[in-house]
């Protein structure tokens, strides 16, 4: 047994928070790299070269990367073994708030119904997962929306079998066109139900960026989309050129014979995430 | 029409432009063109829109004259000591499209944010007159700093939806519809396609 103080679980995802703003992970760096020596499109290229120094400025400077930082998402991994004292919630809205009134981190986050802005950026969308063990791992992906509005879900005969599936998932990139601020990553969740498939999709994300799904027949189809994207696509920024995405994750769960669910959720360049274990 | 010319760097020969835009300034604007916009512009993104409509739809006054003005789609991030603005960068146009038409009528001549407009606000700025810009997505940190001045002006509650006046330098952006009618998007996709480029508007 181990037991965890919820004081010290706000204060771990404060700083997560306010770091996932300006600080861009290596992976996604890596990836604007890649994109930039490979593309062909000058405008294109120019536009890659800036989006690497606007992460060093952000990372040097204290600056968000981009100024929509996001609605928190955040995957909770909480062994069984683990004791919180107080409550596991509250402390992660508690430290999302903090971070985002300490760090100058815009409030986006809005009711529904009034879009009246909430000041605080919470209540941020949080997912737990109960597993074995004595560790607390915590993800934090703060979602843009321009990307997000992008995402969509069908429920598929399972008679469109994969061709279906990755038609779906290219003409949904294709149709963002330079409304997410492509180069994308595109998480794909495949099977399960409704709400199964875009909680896959979702959760794909947070993979390290271009890793391939360990199913290898799953990763296959993972390149065959990107490789397309990247052929019909509409370019960095929608400027032309060849990176209009920079990975797809695909994650798969078993379905009912009768479905053949896909959600596929868009995320931008700027591809924030972090994960912490405590 | 020419091809559009993509083979410059987005910080290389831009073309200077002031704003609030003097006469006779957008007719030589042309989809694909790079510029550097330096002056004055309002911003405004969901909320904005929403509230400046609903006082237009109670006959009621805005708080600024859009006649001649460059609209910025942005929501920044709060400024830190010593900073005038936080990240800056510009959010997705379409969700002003429901709006926009309504204010190109008062003389609104130019839109700056990301990403495609409708066939109506197309339209509409074709029969205005008015210019769309789009800036590089994402990079709200390095488009901060040619940002010189801000100033909160009108829906303060409304956080980061708030109306602000910003001075800005050298702000750099691409046209992507002309008063032509031209769409740098499309002109963008039939070069790809290898398909001669016929404007849809």
């Amino acid at each position: 047994m181990k037991t965890l103080q919820s004081s010290e679980i706000a204060a771990a995802v404060r700083g997560l928070a306010m770091s996932a703003s300006c600080d861009l992970e290596p992976d996604i760096l890596d990836k604007l790299l890649a994109a930039r020596d490979r593309e062909k499109s000058p405008l294109a290229k120019n536009a890659l070269e800036i989006l690497v120094t606007n992460a060093n400025i952000a990372s040097r400077e204290q600056i968000p990367v981009c100024q929509d930082t996001g609605i928190g998402v955040v995957f909770v991994t909480i062994g069984q073994e683990v004791i919180v004292s107080g409550s596991l919630e509250e402390a992660i809205q508690e430290g999302i708030r903090a971070g985002y009134a300490e760090g100058f981190l815009r409030k986006s986050v809005c009711d529904p119904v009034t879009r009246k802005n909430t000041g605080t950026n919470v209540p941020a969308v949080i997912h737990f997962e109960i597993v074995p063990g004595d560790t607390l791992r915590i993800g934090f992906l703060p979602k843009g929306c321009g990307s997000e509005n992008m995402s969509g879900l069908v429920m598929l005969p399972p008679s469109a079998g994969l061709p279906g599936v990755e038609e779906y998932v290219v003409q949904k990139v294709k149709d963002a066109g330079s409304n997410p601020c492509p180069p994308v990553v595109v998480g794909v969740g495949l099977g399960g139900t409704f709400e199964k498939a875009a909680l896959l999709a979702k959760k794909s994300l947070m993979r390290p960026l271009g890793d391939p799904n360990p199913d290898a027949k799953v990763a296959e189809i993972e390149q065959r989309i990107l490789q397309r994207i990247n052929q019909e696509g509409q370019g960095v920024m929608g400027w032309g050129g060849v990176n209009t995405a920079l990975a797809v994750h695909m994650d798969t769960y078993p379905t009912h014979i009768a479905s053949l669910p896909v959600a596929v959720n868009i995320q931008c360049h700027a591809h924030r995430h972090k994960e912490i274990e405590l | 029409m020419q091809r559009p010319k993509i083979d410059k760097g987005f910080f290389e020969n831009l073309r200077p432009i002031s704003i609030p835009f003097a006469e006779n300034v957008l007719q030589t604007l042309k989809a694909g063109d790079l510029v550097s916009l330096s002056g004055s512009l309002y911003t405004g993104r969901d909320q904005t829109h929403r509230r400046l409509v609903a006082l237009l739809d109670e006959g009621r006054k805005l708080p600024i004259d859009l006649q001649g003005q460059l609209l910025y789609y942005v929501g920044p991030s709060p400024a830190k000591e010593g900073q005038v603005i936080g990240a800056a960068g510009p959010t997705t146009s379409y969700r002003m499209d429901a709006y926009t038409p309504r204010l190109l009528e008062l003389g609104l001549k130019g839109t700056l944010g990301k990403g495609s407009r409708s066939m109506p606000v197309r339209e509409a700025m074709k029969k205005h007159g008015a210019v769309y810009f789009a800036t590089v997505g994402g990079a709200g940190a390095l488009l901060s700093k040619s940002i010189i001045k801000s100033e909160l002006l009108a829906f303060e509650d409304a956080g980061p939806e708030a109306l602000f006046r910003f001075e800005v330098l050298n702000f750099p952006a691409v046209v992507i519809n002309d008063l032509e009618g031209n769409d740098y998007y499309e002109m963008v996709t039939a070069e790809r396609l290898g398909v001669k480029y016929e404007k849809s508007i």
